[in-house]
């Protein structure tokens, strides 16, 4: 029965939100070059955010139980590593993952990738998209995990 | 790990989907409403992708001020408010579907000197969109 089971890779996303402020400086520029470059985002005082983060885990569903994991399971680990660390905090102070980066959309996808990468342990993880805003976002992608659906080029 | 930055952008335009290589009943019956000889319009929406390093002097694969300045540039003040089958030359050789914009819009982009055009998303409406990401994207993203 099981053998005849069709193997398919299902690609399970799920998303939760979290609220941070950051700020945008790099100490090795001057304040000049820090207004330049980094424009609004270098006011001393901060900023925030309402993120969203989609996580995306590939797998071929368990025969036994039809599901490529435990949704409950992922909840956890997303409450556990990104939201108890990243909610309603400062991240240039707050989240030592961060520290010594500008905290960008891009910095901020790349630390939860690697908290992330590691923690799935059904399937694999194979896609972390950042929003910072509804019209910015970053995608993370593993190297040679194949092609998310949205990865782009030919579906 | 690879990494890439999206960025949505908005322009409004109308257009008329007619093609010369048809004749009008072929072109009514095709084209449906799209051939109203008078065109219509859309809000559409622009999803630009980039990749690249990112810079760790700014935690950036690109500065949104320098993107947001380029595609400002090449798409959105050339085709916002304007009639694409006209103004936009590329349309008065080819039908301004929604597939011909999304690769006119990713061949304007591809020369961004900042990162590395991975793809344009184009939706017409909230109901349909298109991908383009170069003609040599297969069907894996690598």
């Amino acid at each position: 029965m099981a053998d005849d089971f069709l193997h398919f890779m299902v690609y399970l996303t799920r998303k939760i939100e979290f609220s941070a402020s950051h700020l945008y400086h790099n100490p090795a520029f001057s304040a000049e070059e820090n207004r330049r470059v980094f424009g609004k985002c270098n006011n001393p005082h901060g900023h925030g955010h309402n993120y969203v983060l989609e996580v995306t885990v590939a797998g071929e569903p368990d025969p036994a139980t039809g599901m490529v994991l435990d949704l409950k399971e992922l909840k956890e680990i997303l409450q556990r590593e990104v939201t108890d660390r990243m909610d309603h905090r400062f991240l240039n102070y707050e989240v030592p993952e961060l520290a010594g980066q500008i905290p960008t959309c891009e910095n901020i996808a790349a630390v939860i990738w690697r908290l992330l990468e590691s923690k799935i342990t059904r399937g694999h993880l194979n896609r972390v998209r950042l929003y910072e805003t509804p019209d910015l976002f970053v995608d993370c992608y593993g190297e040679g995990n194949g092609a998310h659906p949205n990865a782009g080029g030919a579906r | 790990m690879k990494i890439q930055l999206s960025r949505r952008y908005r322009f409004s335009a109308s257009h008329r989907l007619h093609s010369a290589q048809l004749g009008e009943d072929e072109n009514k019956r095709v084209y449906g409403k799209c051939n109203n000889p008078y065109g219509h319009g859309h809000n559409y929406v622009v999803e630009v992708s980039v990749s690249g390093p990112v810079d760790q002097a700014t935690g950036m694969i690109a500065n949104l001020t320098d993107l947001d300045a380029f595609v400002d540039s090449e798409v959105i003040e050339p085709f916002d408010h304007k009639y694409l089958n006209e103004e936009i030359a590329e349309f008065r050789e080819s039908v301004p579907t929604t597939e011909n914009i999304c690769i006119e819009i990713f061949n304007r982009l591809r020369l961004f000197p900042r990162a590395r055009l991975e793809r344009v998303r184009v939706e017409e409406t909230g109901l349909n969109s298109f991908e383009y990401a170069g003609e040599s994207s297969g069907a894996t993203h690598e």
